[in-house]
């Protein structure tokens, strides 16, 4: 066990501890104490089978001090909507690691393939705190192309780790799979940070499948549109202005405001409006994912 | 509200989900059986109870029903040992996760010597891992084979009220009744109960320890059996409260056993499944009345199912 001293499993200890009952906070410290000890295989999965049964799975209602705890132990960790069993039994993980990354890696990945959806979940929310983060980029992306929206989502939302890990196409696949699942662009880290040219393409690609089917486009997609716009691009977004709902009009404002092309400025300028809100970073995109 | 304990779902489709969520179903459990053909690797049992405990559990949530499954070595498989001993080794794995409700379905199908050597250990460690046991009684010899099921659940000193015989008819329920097991009836069309005889069972035995579901699957089968039957029993003026025990209180109590299926998981689910997995019963979330009809597609009265 190599995790003594590491800030984060300290604090997922700490924050089971508050939350369980007295008996079952028993219970759990013995079972990390196992953990640490570099149990046998069966003892893990046994752990993790009753962890639900001991420990509940109420949710960890962590308070902003502890978030900003979270940032510092890691940064970009954000557990703000994890449970108490997601918590454990990450912990449980993280003890049995003794610095063999191959070792556990082939411990982690049989227990992804024999994770019952809940626990696919967690250990997908687990991916920005386990040891030797390059060794899971494969498991990442699997989780990434998952037909099940709560795991996409364990690996696309408030998770640090696509950003730091994920190659270029991997990026932009997470990010179109986000919009074409309905799943939100926002709670995506790194998400203006990673847009790039190729990015942009695929996406005024899928507005235009979307459009030609007579459906409508995520006002969030645009975001990722307007720093890398294209001539082409820019014939988009003005469309967006001339026929979008207001939310969308917002949306492409933004977007333009993001662009050093001066075509961007030019359309701009025909609806002042709209640009003098976009200039001052109105009404956000936050804001606007909330409303797409 | 109406509580279908023994589902095939991955054979089923989206359509069967809408109608059962609209009929009042809002919980259903998969046992882990034979696919209609026999398995034969480990690899794909494994991927087998993981989906359906995984994949399938999501898939469920999506259109508002609660989905759980029972975890065993069938008795069809059983006889191919070399698959049997493998599987064996990797069940302990699955039995402990969440919504697992009970070691099954396990039991006899030609009454072999393996079918017999693994029903055994599967019944340990349903007493190991304190867990009910959902028997599998078999279609042919079905009487003897019975009656040997619960001989053997019993020699083992399981606890009766923790052991449910599925799958039975007029010439077994009187038996399990009188040894304190569970009887549960799969209403099923050709080959199991038709739900008019179902009605005759409720009203010759009254409801105690008795309760029905669909085993739909991927014959010819009926995934509204449960709701049809209940509003059969409702116009032979069957007692509400037999009703309600047949249908819904009687699995729950059965499979309750193991904890790991509560009416609190759908009528005040724990907000971590509202967030991920469970999307809310129609029926629960609109206050409306269910709906039968939803499954009559276009027929006058098919609630008829033998």
């Amino acid at each position: 066990m190599t995790n003594a001293g590491n800030a984060a499993f300290d604090l997922l200890r700490a924050w089971v501890a508050r939350v369980v009952s007295n008996q079952g906070g028993v219970w759990f410290e013995q079972q990390i104490a196992l953990m640490c000890s570099g149990p046998a295989e069966k003892e893990l999965y046994l752990a993790l089978g009753y962890a639900i049964r001991r420990l509940g799975k109420q949710d960890l209602a962590l308070t902003s001090e502890d978030l900003v705890a979270a940032k510092t132990a890691r940064p970009g960790w954000n557990p703000s909507d994890w449970s108490v069993d997601q918590a454990a039994r990450l912990s449980f993980v993280l003890a049995s690691d003794n610095d063999d990354g191959a070792r556990f890696k082939a411990r982690l990945e049989q227990l992804f393939r024999t994770a019952d959806v809940g626990e696919l979940i967690t250990f997908y929310r687990g991916l920005p705190l386990y040891p030797h983060p390059k060794l899971h980029v494969a498991r990442a992306r699997e989780g990434a192309r998952s037909a099940m929206q709560p795991i996409f989502e364990a690996v696309a939302h408030r998770n640090p780790y696509p950003m730091e890990e994920f190659d270029e196409n991997a990026w932009n696949h997470m990010v179109l799979k986000a919009l074409f699942v309905g799943s939100k662009l926002d709670p995506i880290q790194g998400l203006d940070h990673r847009s790039n040219r190729a990015l942009m393409r695929m996406l005024c690609d899928y507005a235009h499948e979307r459009w030609a089917a007579g459906r409508s486009v995520s006002s969030e997609l645009w975001r990722c549109v307007g720093p890398h716009a294209d001539s082409e691009a820019l014939i988009d977004l003005e469309r967006v202005l001339r026929t979008g709902t207001l939310v969308e009009q917002q949306a492409a404002a933004l977007a333009l405001t993001a662009s050093s092309l001066p075509a961007a400025r030019e359309l701009l300028a025909k609806v002042p409006d709209l640009a003098k809100h976009a200039a001052a970073g109105e009404p956000g995109w936050t804001a606007l994912a909330a409303a797409s | 509200m109406f509580v279908d304990s023994h589902t095939h779902m991955i054979s089923r489709t989206t359509d069967d989900y809408e109608r059962m969520s609209a009929a009042g179903v809002v919980a259903c459990i998969e046992p882990a059986f034979w696919l209609g053909q026999p398995r034969t690797h480990v690899g794909t049992y494994i991927d087998y109870l993981s989906m359906i405990c995984g994949f399938e559990r999501f898939r469920a949530g999506q259109f508002g029903l609660r989905h759980y499954c029972t975890i065993g070595l069938n008795s069809k498989e059983a006889n191919n040992e070399e698959l049997a001993d493998a599987v064996m080794e990797i069940l302990p794995r699955y039995a402990l996760k969440e919504g697992v409700v009970a070691i099954g379905e396990i039991g006899y199908d030609e009454q072999t010597a393996l079918e017999d050597k693994y029903y055994r250990l599967q019944l340990e460690l349903a007493k190991e891992l304190n867990l009910p046991v959902m028997v599998h009684t078999p279609h042919r010899d079905k009487r003897q084979g019975t009656l040997r099921s619960m001989a053997v659940a019993l020699e083992h000193k399981l606890d009766p009220s923790w052991v449910v015989i599925d799958h039975n008819n007029e010439e077994t329920v009187r038996d399990v009744l009188d040894r304190g097991f569970w009887a549960a009836f799969s209403i099923y069309p050709f080959t199991k109960m038709g739900n008019e005889r179902m009605v005759e069972i409720v009203r010759n035995y009254g409801a105690e320890r008795i309760f029905c579901d669909s085993a739909c699957d991927w014959g010819v089968s009926d995934p509204l059996a449960v709701p049809k039957t209940a509003e059969l029993m409702r116009r032979a003026q069957i007692p509400e409260e037999h009703i309600r025990k047949v249908t819904y209180e009687n699995p729950l109590a059965a499979y309750g056993k193991s904890g790991q299926i509560k009416e609190e998981d759908w009528l005040n689910p724990p907000s971590i499944d509202q967030r991920t997995l469970y999307m809310g019963n129609s029926v629960l979330r609109g206050g409306q009345a269910p709906r039968i009809e939803e499954g009559k597609r276009g027929v006058e009265d098919n609630l008829k199912i033998s």
